[in-house]
């Protein structure tokens, strides 16, 4: 999934500070590096991730599928759906 | 991206409403649309003592918080599972959460008052986890409300659950549980009212609100839910909803409105004489009810009463 987008596995790196876009992703906790700048909707496209089951956040708070993420930037992609039989 | 509101910056787009929202109205959109369920549905009158089921994570936290938001008394009741460190760290939320809020959280822990756990108590019973977690706390919902005089008990199932359910049950065609799917089960036959309040919301838009609100939930998907079939009907309908906004709500509700009456019939006779289970009083058509059998064949124990500790604003313990 992230190796299309020439990101690669940072297993608990920090944020990062050398020009790309770092994306934390959940279940299973990761983090990849995706060069920017990119769109929130391109970002989720490139990792062939469905908008209705994700939320993307940054410093706490939601971001809009328009804006604009820049290099160096940290976000977090938190997926929304869970599961069993409740 | 600008709010559908205020045309200030959105930082939300609900696609089967065609609309954005800023921070703030996203959350009053998010009010209307459990108000309007409330009502719709009669979920819950004025004076009513409510209980709400809360697991830690984000739509038992959301819709706590809702209920309080639109004037609401509803304490808190948490089952602990005995799911390892999952378990742990959700109690850990639904406490945080309570005390935060000066709310009243009753907790009943299923190894101490009955002996056994979820991972223990579906192998022994051969059960899916998920199964035995459900029937687990559906039964100690159903007690905790009634034993504690509540008029309604709320859970946190939202739009995605309920459609995820039905394609299920669609799927194989069970009219038995598809009479019965609805967001509100009036309290008959030894069953409190149950009530469903977010069912106009979506799972994305539940966690929107608890991260806007700055609500504290357990992210982490419960370790055991692995492989489970409503994540796969959740991702499927997902798929479908990218290519139709609004096809989920179109599903459910149309459902509701034109089809849930055709099955109340079999809903029904599936209820079959049901009697009160001679072990613990809960309404069963067997002879001992599911959750008892449950107990005894994970070598656990029926508690006479079930301990129930209260939290901040009531902080005895009555067992």
């Amino acid at each position: 999934m992230a190796g299309a987008a020439s990101s690669r596995v940072l297993d608990g790196a920090g944020p990062c500070d050398h020009g790309k876009v770092n994306v934390l992703l959940r279940n299973p906790r990761r983090e990849i590096e995706i060069d920017g700048p990119i769109t929130v909707v391109n970002l989720l496209s490139r990792l062939d991730l469905n908008r209705e089951s994700v939320l993307v956040i940054r410093d706490g708070e939601l971001v809009a599928g328009d804006a604009t993420l820049a290099d160096s930037e940290s976000i977090e992609i938190r997926p929304v759906i869970s599961g069993g039989h409740r | 991206m600008k709010c559908v509101t205020c045309r200030g910056p959105a930082v939300i787009d609900i696609r089967r409403h065609n609309a954005n929202f800023c921070a703030e109205h996203f959350l009053e959109q998010c009010r209307r649309q459990v108000a309007k369920a409330i009502d719709e549905f009669d979920m819950i009158r004025p004076g009513d003592r409510v209980l709400v089921a809360v697991s830690g994570g984000k739509d038992s936290l959301a819709v706590w918080d809702l209920l309080r938001e639109l004037g609401y008394d509803a304490d808190g009741l948490y089952v602990g599972l005995g799911i390892g460190e999952y378990s742990e760290t959700s109690g850990g939320y639904a406490r945080r959460f309570a005390t935060e809020h000066d709310l009243t959280l009753l907790e009943v822990d299923l190894r101490d008052t009955y002996g056994y756990d979820i991972p223990t108590g579906s192998r022994a019973a051969r059960r899916a986890p998920c199964s035995a977690c459900g029937l687990t706390k559906r039964h100690l919902f159903d007690a905790a409300a009634l034993d504690g005089g509540y008029d309604v008990l709320v859970t946190g199932h939202n739009l995605d659950d309920e459609a995820a359910v039905l394609f299920g049950n669609t799927l194989h065609w069970q009219t038995e549980y598809l009479g019965r799917q609805l967001p509100v089960l009036p309290a008959r036959d030894g069953f409190p009212k149950k009530v469903k309040p977010l069912v106009r919301l979506t799972e994305r838009e539940s966690a929107a609100y608890c991260i806007v609100k700055g609500i504290d939930y357990l992210v982490d998907e419960c370790p055991m839910a692995a492989g489970n079939k409503h994540l796969v009907y959740k991702a499927a309908l997902n798929d479908i909803e990218r290519a139709s906004p609004g096809a989920k709500h179109a599903f459910y509700f149309g459902f509701l409105a034109r089809a849930s009456e055709r099955f109340a019939e079999e809903a029904e006779e599936d209820r079959g004489d049901l009697h009160a289970c001679p072990t613990c009083g809960a309404p069963t058509t067997a002879d001992t009810c599911a959750f008892c059998r449950l107990v005894e064949k994970a070598g656990g124990s029926l508690g006479t009463s079930v301990a129930v500790s209260l939290g901040r604003r009531n902080s005895q313990v009555v067992s």
